[in-house]
């Protein structure tokens, strides 16, 4: 019996936090590919620490819902979970490249796959390009648009903007979008100063978040220029120095992250038919064909 | 409530036996069956007893025995006896093994403790037991399958065309997430679920996740310590392994006793703020001073909230006392106080705006705040800090 954990921050004071965890869960599930899907979360019930006792199955896979490797996949959910043994070394990355280890969770005694964040995985580059679809409500976007790649910054985890400029790099080469660019909340180039960064009259902001809450919906709008005050709203696109800005949110909201989340399963080994198709295909922006 | 209820008169039911139990029934005969002399009864269930025997099948039923020489037979005697069959193909068959959701749905209906033919009688009208602020209703279709009703203990007489009536138990995190006044439920075991809702005819695993949704992992908690192996971590574990922002929390205890945690668990853990029942104490040596609850489940460690309500107490406690000298009547010190009771027991939206009676009312807390606050907040004018 196969059964895929979920595990993500959660929230003691925003509903909105668990919101992306539950829907992508709900997709997968839809897809059959596990014969259980469970979350858990940091903040939120079930804890860490006792969302493996709810699981039934015996192969189980265990995927972060986090943006990149540090605290708390390589400390926190460790720990919590009871993984014997743990060591950051198990994963043997270079800060973006985090793929499984296969331990006993103590907690119920057998073996579990712990697999790398979601963040860092390379399927996340389709789902920033497919969020700008998204907000753009154009599959075809690219041409005549700039994409600002946006994360919180190094302040509190190196790694963190490594994953940005990973999935940056990669969706420059494939040369779809007229430009890509790393803009960061705390750290040079500045959020704050987009318009500078880029030549396009249309780019679309894509923030590295796992769910939308304090920093995508209200610090970075204000900060971007796209409204005085988050309570009054902005439009999408919203000018800002002559420059269109389509704001996405959290990618962390997009369907598609759901892919991400079979794709670190898969990569541990998880049998999942055709269910990364089936997901890929029923996440679609749609052409309005 | 630890005794479940039964609801209604109490007579065993007819059961139409159902394909599926009758084939798994068959399954089972022929596994064990063939050339090899069988090792003993292919079922031995709860009163339910079949056993091989080269062209016969014998059923023993409560102790009476039957023969069984053809499938026909078989059948026959199956049917005549289908709430024993149906009662083995689902747990032995459909709920499975060794899993805290069998356990739980075998609790619900007091499988433990009554026969097979008492517990169809009760499940004829439907057995009820309470689970923190669930009410979960087990009945037994005439085709012997078990089905479901939860809904919020309050609602407990209310016409099922009353309620909202639900069928995806994921319609469950809606219900769970906010209050009945709106507000976001950080903790899904506070006592503040709201009610109007129902999910009715549910089987059991769809139960199961409605009870998973709205309490998550009680069960397994509750199942592991119904085993003797619930694995308690106190306050002092849990607190010694906080890492990052709340590693800071590890100096609220500096050897000078327990009367913090006390504080603490008064606070957070009583019954009217949480419905889990308090198992961990100081440290496995030091027992708290405040009860730990009444509730059906155990709490088995301090909470992520508690965790981030000591992080905030570990900074303002970390404050030495001094004195301030404030000039208040006897009634205004009165008010105060009551002023602390009345949030702390989350009753400011239910005093009357008119009640002038009640201290705690807002003209009253008005008039306190025109008379004795200065512009900056001050009670009595008095400064916080030294100018």
């Amino acid at each position: 019996m196969q059964s895929l954990v979920i595990l993500a921050h959660g929230s003691h004071l925003n509903p909105d936090s668990s919101a992306p965890t539950y829907a992508h869960a709900d997709t997968i599930r839809a897809s059959e590919a596990f014969d259980e899907v469970r979350t858990g979360f940091w903040k939120e019930e079930p804890h860490l620490r006792e969302v493996l006792r709810t699981v039934e199955g015996d192969e189980i896979y265990v995927v972060p819902l986090f943006i990149s490797e540090g605290y708390f996949t390589e400390e926190v959910i460790p720990r919590e979970l009871r993984l014997a043994g743990w060591d950051v070394a198990e994963w043997d990355s270079d800060g973006i490249s985090a793929d499984q280890a296969t331990l006993v969770a103590e907690d119920i005694g057998r073996e579990v796959h712990y697999c790398g964040p979601v963040g860092t995985h390379r399927a996340m580059s389709d789902v920033i390009v497919r969020r700008a679809e998204s907000v753009t409500d154009d599959p075809d976007v690219g041409e005549g648009f700039g994409l600002a790649v946006v994360g919180h910054g190094t302040e509190r985890n190196e790694n963190s903007a490594k994953a940005i400029e990973y999935h940056a790099d990669r969706i420059r080469e494939r040369g779809r979008f007229d430009e890509v660019r790393t803009l960061y909340m705390d750290e040079e180039p500045e959020v704050d100063d987009l318009p500078e960064h880029f030549e396009s009259e249309d780019v679309v902001l894509v923030p590295l978040f796992i769910a939308d809450g304090y920093h995508t919906q209200e610090d970075i709008p204000e900060d971007v220029g796209l409204c005085e005050d988050y309570r009054d709203g902005y439009d999408v696109p919203t000018a800002v120095d002559g420059t269109r800005i389509w704001y996405a949110g959290a990618v962390g909201t997009e369907p598609l992250m759901a892919d991400v989340i079979l794709e670190r399963a898969a990569d541990a080994g998880a049998d999942l038919n055709d269910a990364l198709a089936t997901v890929r295909e029923t996440t679609r922006v749609a052409t309005g064909d | 409530m630890s005794e479940p209820i039964t609801e209604g008169t109490t007579t065993v039911p007819d059961i139409d036996l159902p394909g599926d139990a009758f084939d798994a029934l068959l399954a089972a005969v022929s596994t064990v069956s063939g050339d090899e002399p069988s090792e003993g009864p292919a079922i031995d269930f709860e009163g339910l007893r079949v056993e091989s025997r080269g062209e016969t099948t014998v059923v023993e039923v409560d102790g009476e025995r039957f023969e069984a020489g053809s499938e026909r037979e078989l059948h026959e005697v199956a049917a005549d006896n289908a709430a024993f069959v149906t009662n083995w193909h689902f747990f032995e068959r459909v709920a499975g093994e060794g899993t805290p959701r069998r356990a739980f749905v075998r609790w619900l209906e007091a499988a433990e403790e009554r026969s097979v033919g008492e517990r169809y009688a009760a499940l004829a009208t439907g057995v009820v037991r309470e689970w923190g602020q669930l009410r979960v209703t087990a009945t037994v279709t005439d085709r012997g399958e078990r089905r479901y009703d939860v809904r919020h203990l309050e609602d407990a007489g209310v016409p099922i065309d009353e309620l909202d009536r639900h069928e995806d138990p994921r319609d469950a995190r809606d219900i769970v997430t906010f209050d009945p006044d709106g507000r976001y439920r950080p903790l899904k075991t506070a006592p503040s679920l709201r009610g109007g809702w129902v999910f009715s005819a549910l089987d059991h695993r769809e139960m199961y996740e409605v009870v998973e949704t709205v309490y998550p992992a009680t069960v397994a908690n509750w199942h592991r310590e119904r085993e003797g192996r619930l694995d308690v971590d106190h306050w002092r574990e849990t607190m010694g392994r906080q890492s990052g922002i709340y590693g800071v929390v590890q100096t609220w205890d500096r050897g000078e006793g327990h009367e913090h945690v006390n504080w603490v668990a008064e606070a957070c853990c009583a019954d009217s703020q949480c419905l889990k029942r308090r198992e961990w104490e100081y440290d496995d040596e030091t027992d708290l001073d405040v009860d730990g609850g009444d509730g059906v489940f155990p709490c088995r460690e301090p909470c992520s909230l508690v965790v981030s309500a000591a992080r905030k107490w570990t900074r303002l406690e970390g404050e030495t006392e001094r004195t301030y000298e404030f000039e208040l009547t006897p009634s205004e010190k009165e008010q105060l106080e009551a002023l602390i009771d009345a949030v702390a027991d989350g009753r400011t939206e239910e005093i009357r705006e008119a009640d002038l009676r009640d201290p705690a009312n807002r003209y009253r807390a008005r008039f306190l705040r025109a008379k004795r606050l200065d512009a900056d907040g001050n009670l009595c004018g008095v400064p916080t800090d030294d100018e």
